[in-house]
């Protein structure tokens, strides 16, 4: 549980940061995820490896919890916490919400089986003004026909329902993180009472930016503040 | 003397798990028990209930204790949810009536793991720590009289960190306590009184591995770091050997990966 919730705990803030060049020119973000499929066999690699940690983190999570049901055996009359967080007791449904977010998030912006008509093959190319440089190499020339990601995510959050419901998984999922991130160190042995609290406050300020840092792409469309390309495209798939 | 109690008497319904054996089917029974005094015992009041179902014929709770001062780890209730009930490092017979109010209702049940199955009524059969003892809480040492007290040095800090984990008296609250019944703070301190010390080095390796093997072979729990072990543990254990014995085990199965063995032939035998 600890090492794959590590690794998924790494993938997930390499991805915010990632996402959060949808705040800058469209190049950024667009570059950004052309790059990213310019990887080519790389980017499966990635992808696998992902996969086998979230198949692992689940399928230990899975055999965990019914070893632990076995152990109990009778449950008690009278239940009692004396300290246990909220947020350690709530694992397995915060879990849940992620797992169906994963795959929801996966139709909607990887294969446009969700919202398909802003997916970001049906929208029309996006031409690169600069060119996308990563670690100061060039990796995407000016004047590229890339895919319009920046113009998929900003027209799939105007829908107030799906930027709600990541809103909420993704606070689900920084609830996770909080006790996820704390209890990695207990079980690779890493964790004393010398260092607790403050272990304590880095999980707990990490989970807090994490979730700022989400909340604020779907947040600033719902405001109005990120908005799409003006290329005639509108955010409303019945009109087009 | 005892000075004099001004607290009144205090009338409380006692809900207790009765299961006549181990395959008997348990239910909560209800037992109403008046004018006790506040200074009596948690098990001085069981005492008190007891006599008076022997009075009427009825069969007497049974429930496990011994010193009645909190250092043999017998007793074992669980009150109101809580091993060893209310109060912080305290086991059950330092549970005073004081702590409850005229009229509580009291939920009183056993330990409850499938590890720990139950004998009787509160009575549960603990011999399970006994078997993760034998398989490697101890240290090969010549017995007889002790050896030369300053023949090995042992620092301060490490002689008082090994205390702390000695103080386990092994009486399962831990296990109780914990949401998946993991006796992994029970383990945590048994391996590291010992691995902590000079005496316990030759068999370091070895005991973290067999300890945690057997704990696991007899169907304890997995560990999800909650820590109500040491909230509920009567000498208050740190949850910092839990911590020290996933790092214990971790190396030692590294280091017994790439140990180099004997070929054995030499040395003449």
């Amino acid at each position: 549980m600890a090492v794959t919730g590590l690794i998924l705990i790494g993938f997930v803030i390499g991805h915010l940061v990632g996402n959060l060049q949808v705040f800058q020119h469209p190049d950024h973000l667009n570059g950004y995820a052309q790059f990213l499929h310019q990887l080519g066999p790389l980017l499966w690699v990635a992808r696998i490896g992902l996969l086998v940690a979230v198949v692992i983190h689940i399928w230990a999570a899975t055999v965990l919890t019914l070893e632990n049901n076995r152990a109990r055996g009778t449950p008690y009359g009278f239940k009692h916490t004396i300290q246990a967080t909220l947020a350690s007791r709530m694992m397995r449904v915060t879990g849940y919400v992620v797992l169906g977010f994963l795959l929801y998030h996966i139709a909607h912006f990887t294969m446009g089986a969700a919202q398909s008509s802003t997916f970001k093959e049906n929208l029309p190319a996006y031409t690169m003004q600069h060119e996308y440089r990563v670690a100061g190499f060039p990796v995407v020339a000016a004047g590229a026909k890339v895919l319009d990601v920046h113009s998929m995510v900003i027209l799939g959050f105007q829908s107030p329902v799906v930027a709600l419901f990541y809103i909420i998984a993704v606070g689900l999922l920084s609830f996770h993180l909080l006790h996820g991130f704390d209890s990695l160190f207990q079980t690779l042995g890493l964790r004393s009472t010398r260092w607790a609290g403050g272990l304590r406050k880095v999980a707990l300020w990490l989970c807090l930016a994490y979730f700022a840092g989400n909340l604020a792409i779907p947040g600033a469309v719902l405001l109005g503040k990120l908005s799409p390309r003006a290329v005639g495209i509108s955010a409303a798939p019945a009109q087009r | 003397m005892v000075a004099e109690n001004t607290a009144k008497n205090l009338s409380i319904t006692l809900r207790v798990w009765r299961q006549d054996g181990p395959q008997a089917v348990g239910k909560f029974v209800d037992y109403q028990s008046k004018d006790l005094s506040p200074n009596m015992s948690f098990l001085e009041m069981l005492d008190v209930v007891n006599d008076d179902l022997t009075l009427k014929g009825e069969p007497p709770i049974a429930f496990a204790h011994d010193c009645r001062e909190g250092i043999c780890g017998t007793c074992s209730c669980t009150i109101n949810g809580q091993p060893h009930g209310p109060g912080k490092g305290v086991a059950t017979c330092q549970v005073y009536m004081r702590t409850f109010r005229d009229g509580d209702v009291i939920t009183v049940e056993p330990f409850r793991a499938a590890a720990f199955p139950i004998v009787k009524d509160l009575i549960t059969d603990r011999s399970a720590f006994d078997k993760i003892q034998q398989a490697g809480g101890f240290i090969t040492a010549r017995a007889g009289s002790a050896p030369e007290a300053n023949a090995l040095p042992v620092p301060k800090p490490d002689a008082d960190l090994a205390m702390d984990a000695a103080t386990c008296i092994g009486c399962g609250a831990c296990v109780a306590a914990c949401k998946n019944a993991s006796a992994m703070l029970f383990v945590g301190a048994k391996v590291s009184h010992l691995g902590i010390l000079p005496q316990g080095q030759a068999e370091r390796d070895k005991r973290v591995v067999a300890m945690v093997d057997t704990m696991d072979a007899l169907g304890f729990g997995n560990c999800t770091n909650q820590y109500e072990c040491s909230a509920a543990c009567p000498k208050l254990i740190s949850h910092d050997f839990i911590s020290r014995m996933n790092r214990d085990y971790l190396a030692a199965t590294v280091r017994a990966a790439f140990k180099a063995v004997s070929l054995g032939g030499s040395g003449g035998s």
